[in-house]
């Protein structure tokens, strides 16, 4: 397969800083391939770019409802970016229902792409359309272009003997090499990669390749747009660079760590959206002595990963947060048994099952506080895809050194979000420290802390000589025998609250994006870093003092904090959520942190931060998020 | 860089020649049982500690993991390693432990709202995935630790705490329960048959795969003789069935009964010439002559005792370390090369 001829003589090409393309329509259109696809290719080119997928909450949807849309938003530009973009510049909406729910998001003159042979009776019916938007001019304030790209489609595979059905599976290769002639890229990256993935089934890699190359050559024929665009390379770092999502780095993260501490690795779970796909990445890595365990229920997940963690291996489990409220008991019990344990929480919007396949950062404060009892765990919070490779190394390292429980709280924003990576070097990364009590002989005490770290000795069975017991019921600090003496709680709770502080101590210092004082600090932690670095770093851009430092550890908080707070007039904290973290700083460093909340699901968009921090800063009035209160919510 | 397979800890081999001779007292610890005078559960940890020493398996090998209740305090009693966990949830440690430690030999004792009420969902499935495990639960019909509240094997129209005017619940048979689940290894024993007693909990801990003995223990203070109509010495001999492999089940103190089916009823005949009696087979690996056993109660049948169910099968542990080995067979992996894996490209 060679790739067409690039351009036509007359063809004006506009260059362009960032792009912003959302692909849209049913679930069963193949709309995550065709944005991941175009992903690559950009990635490959060299672009800085960010991505954003939008499941339907259903499985399966009716075709063509307005419940089963499935989205993919990706962003890529010649400059550094953070986000996937607030507002596509570029729609492509596969059929009516696609378009209903995405159209609104274009930006004014966008370009909106439809296929319009998906515009008939039934399907305007099933997205609830009473007339045709292509023809009725609803869409006058977009660049309209309409493309027959089912029936293009068919006739492209006209010779493959192919089933109707089984063309139409073709027509997002159709669309993205509509797409991929519109920004001048090759068909190569994603050439190469259908003939990996269609090895076994040469009727559909050719199937796909065909539609693929049709679309190519309708951009280049049809004359349907001005112009041509062009985003240039941005300026990266040289290496080998690879995709990541958070999930997927996660697992690599978890799998590091136990090579560099040399134990095995167990994973305990449930399956639950959106931290799926952590066990279905780590039940890949078994050649890395990984062991998976599927259980019957949250409970039964951390309780197998604390049964492990009690045997000397590294003991995992993962969740969201109805599955993070399930597990407090148990993780409880590793709080009072002084177990090394970590737990992922990839956060979702709640409370109860809430809106699985949506974003929100609500259990910060459940992680915190959400179990009985004066319970101190620690909180780690990554803050990109790649992020999470790091932070799941850091979690293993705190866990194993100090024998605490650590929360990985990641969100669906960042786990399923994904971007160019750097591929890290390995090497350098230090082993992770533990140790296992030995017989010393004579009695053995098995909480006979580290002086330095407050952490109990690993006392794993299979030693002779350490016989012991451990359970939920307090022990005595000189025994380990069962204790209610009154004295013995109050030093055991305050041990294990210490242990939590100490690991502060380690805390590198806070990365402050910007000068470190000014008129206002943005804090933020989780996955909205990316929304708040570009808000703020446009502030900046306007003149105005703005920073932002954005937290990854949560619980301690790192040590400077305070001192960073009071340098600056104002602080801002952004969080999808009613107030979590904000809630902690203020309580915490007495700080007269301004909240600013989003819960709708839906990540933060840059114009949204922009627009709080212009607030405070007096530059304009106050900034309200643009959700018109439900009827009768506003009392009339 | 070398990757861990297994926990690093160099316990040798589980039966060796260097394995010491224990007796009972190396397997009591300095701990002052709780339990109230005249418990069950006394005779219950008493014979596990006379037969621990005999077992083979080195005392610092031996792991005990309980949930909470009055059964749960065992581990503490038991001079080996120890977990004493949280309501229900001790086959769910045990099994993260038995999977990433194949080696160790581990215990989980339970009792019947333990095991059954709020552990009922991890009892099944760690059943159903055959680890190897020795699960021993306290039958009492009873909640002691909380002062008498009925349990989920107690008998309908119960009078307890918070049942003044008689419970509206069937109870739950343990046995049934472990049968339909799959277990391998199933039987019952009676707190007052010490012999029995230590003979099932020997043949459960040597038992390769999941072991589920139910105890019926006697709480003197909740529930007292809760089961003396047919465990009392004097009329045990007419009022149980005990079970043995390859024998035909008769019993009376002269043998004189005996249990036949007619069609899927068992039914007790009275003669002792008669030979219809069936014969017990604990390895036949269809388990429904089993569940017929299982049904059997009292007053109307004698009640079964002894294994009900022995059969091999391969064990969860075995099963999933075969699929790491499988998988590492190719040697070493290099974590270099899984972040290279998949597209890479290269900006210079
Ligand atoms: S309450 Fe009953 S079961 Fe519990 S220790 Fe006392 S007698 Fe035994």
């Amino acid at each position: 397969m060679t790739t067409p001829t690039l351009t036509r003589p007359e063809q004006r090409v506009e260059e362009l800083e960032r792009v912003t393309i959302r692909f849209c329509g049913d679930s069963g259109d193949g709309m995550q391939l065709t944005g991941t696809q175009f992903t690559r290719t950009a990635a490959v080119y060299g672009n800085d770019l960010a991505t954003y997928p939008d499941f339907p909450a259903e499985i399966r949807a009716p075709t063509g409802s307005l419940p089963g849309v499935s989205g993919f938003q990706l962003s890529f530009a010649s400059t550094e970016i953070y986000t996937p973009g607030d507002a596509p510049d570029v729609l492509v909406a596969m059929n009516p229902a696609a378009l209903k729910t995405n159209v609104g998001d274009l930006v004014e003159t966008g370009l909106l792409i439809v296929d319009e042979a998906e515009f008939n009776a039934v399907n305007l019916k099933k997205a609830a359309y009473s007339s045709n938007p292509l023809d009725d001019g609803s869409l006058a304030k977009y660049q309209l272009i309409r493309i027959d790209i089912t029936h293009n489609t068919e006739k492209a595979l006209a010779e493959t003997g192919l089933s109707v059905k089984d063309k139409f599976r073709s027509r997002n290769f159709y669309a993205l090499g509509v797409i991929l002639w519109l920004y001048g890229r090759s068909l190569e990256t994603t050439t190469r990669w259908a003939e990996q993935q269609f090895k076994r089934r040469p009727d559909v890699l050719d199937a796909n390749l065909k539609a693929l190359s049709a679309g190519y050559n309708f951009g280049e024929t049809a004359e349907l747009f001005h112009a041509r665009y062009e985003v240039k390379p941005a300026p990266v770092k040289p290496g080998v660079y690879r995709h990541i999502s958070g999930n997927e780095a996660t697992a690599l993260g978890f799998v590091a760590a136990s090579v560099k501490a040399g134990l095995p690795l167990f994973y305990g779970s449930y399956p639950i959206t959106p931290a799926s796909d952590i066990l279905h990445e780590l039940s890949k890595l078994k050649s890395f002595g990984v062991k998976t365990f599927q259980a019957e229920d949250e409970i039964a997940a951390v309780g197998a990963a604390i049964g492990a963690a009690y045997g000397g291996a590294m003991g995992l489990t993962g969740t969201s947060g109805p599955g993070l409220a399930l597990k407090s008991e148990a993780i409880n019990l590793a709080v009072m048994t002084e177990l090394p344990l970590v737990i992922v929480d990839v956060q979702r919007a709640g409370p109860s099952t809430g809106m699985p396949t949506k974003v929100e950062q609500s259990d910060l404060l459940q992680a915190m506080y959400g179990r009985n009892g004066d319970s101190h765990v620690v909180i780690l919070a990554p803050q990109t895809p790649s992020d999470c490779y790091f932070m799941a190394i850091e979690a293993w390292r705190i866990a194993l050194k100090y024998m605490v429980p650590v929360i990985f709280l990641s969100d669906g924003y960042v786990a399923n979000g994904s971007e160019p990576w750097r591929i890290p070097d390995f090497d350098s990364i230090p082993k992770l420290e533990w140790k296992y009590a030995t017989n010393k002989g004579g009695f053995f005490n098995p909480y006979e802390r580290d002086p330095e770290t407050l952490a109990r000795p690993w006392a794993v069975p299979g030693q002779a000589g350490l016989e012991h017991r451990v359970g939920g019921i307090e022990k005595s600090s000189e025994t380990g025998d069962i204790s209610y003496d009154p004295g013995n709680h109050h030093r055991m709770t305050m041990a294990r609250k210490e242990r939590v502080e100490r690991v502060a101590r380690e805390i590198p210092p806070t990365e402050i994006n910007g000068p470190d004082s000014g008129d206002l600090l943005v804090v933020g932690w989780g996955g909205t870093y990316g929304a708040i670095t570009s808000a703020v770093n446009r502030a900046r851009g306007r003149g105005k003092k703005v920073s932002s430092l954005h937290l990854r550890y949560i619980n301690p908080f790192p040590p400077d904090l305070g001192e960073i707070l009071s340098r600056f007039d104002k602080v801002l904290v952004p969080e999808l959520n009613t107030g979590n973290l904000v809630w902690m700083l203020r309580a915490k460093y007495l700080v007269d942190a301004v909240p600013f909340n989003k819960i709708a699901g839906q990540p933060f968009k840059i114009r949204e931060i922009t627009g709080k921090i212009q607030e405070l800063l007096g530059e304009s009035g106050p900034y309200e998020l643009g959700f018109a209160p439900a009827s009768g919510l506003s009392g009339g | 860089m070398t990757t861990a397979y297994s926990v690093p800890i160099d316990n040798g081999s589980l039966i060796g020649d260097d394995l010491p001779v224990y007796t009972r007292k190396d397997f009591v610890s300095n701990q002052e049982v709780r339990w109230c005078p005249g418990c069950g559960d006394y005779g219950i940890l008493a014979q596990m500690q006379k037969m621990l020493p005999n077992l083979g398996v080195r005392r610092e090998d031996l792991v005990f993991i309980s949930g909470i209740g009055c059964s749960s305090r065992f581990p503490y009693y038991v001079e080996t390693y120890g977990f004493h966990s949280i309501h229900g949830r001790a086959l769910t440690l045990a099994s993260g432990l038995k999977v990433t430690r194949p080696e160790l030999k581990v215990f989980v004792i339970t009792g019947d709202g333990d095991g059954l009420s709020i552990g009922g969902n991890h009892l099944l499935h760690a059943m159903r995935r055959n680890l190897d495990l020795t699960v021993v639960l306290f039958n009492n019909r009873i909640y002691g630790l909380t002062k008498g509240q009925y349990s989920p094997t107690s008998e309908i129209g119960k009078i307890t705490k918070s049942s003044p005017v008689g419970t509206t619940e069937s109870p739950l048979s343990p046995i049934k329960i472990a049968l339909a689940a799959g277990a391998t290894f199933v039987a019952r024993t009676i707190d007052r048959d010490i012999k029995h007693l230590e003979q099932t909990l020997d043949a459960a801990a040597r038992h390769k795969g999941i072991s589920f003995v139910e105890v019926y223990q006697n709480c003197n203070v909740f529930n007292d003789n809760a089961f003396a109509a047919f465990t009392d010495k004097e009329v045990r001999q007419d009022k149980m069935l005990y079970l043995e492999n390859g024998k035909p089940m008769r019993f009376g103190s002269n043998n004189e009964h005996g249990i036949r089916l007619n069609g899927f009823m068992p039914e007790v005949v009275h003669d002792v010439a008669d030979d219809s009696s069936l014969i017990h087979h604990d390895t036949t690996a269809n388990p429904v002559l089993a569940s017929i056993l299982a049904g059997m109660d009292y007053p109307e049948y004698p009640v079964p005792v002894g294994i009900f169910r022995a059969v091999d099968a391969p064990t969860y542990e075995d099963l999933v370390s075969e699929q790491v080995a499988h998988a590492q067979a190719g040697g070493t992996p290099d974590f270099n090369s899984l972040l290279r894996g998949g597209e890479t490209w290269v900006v210079d």
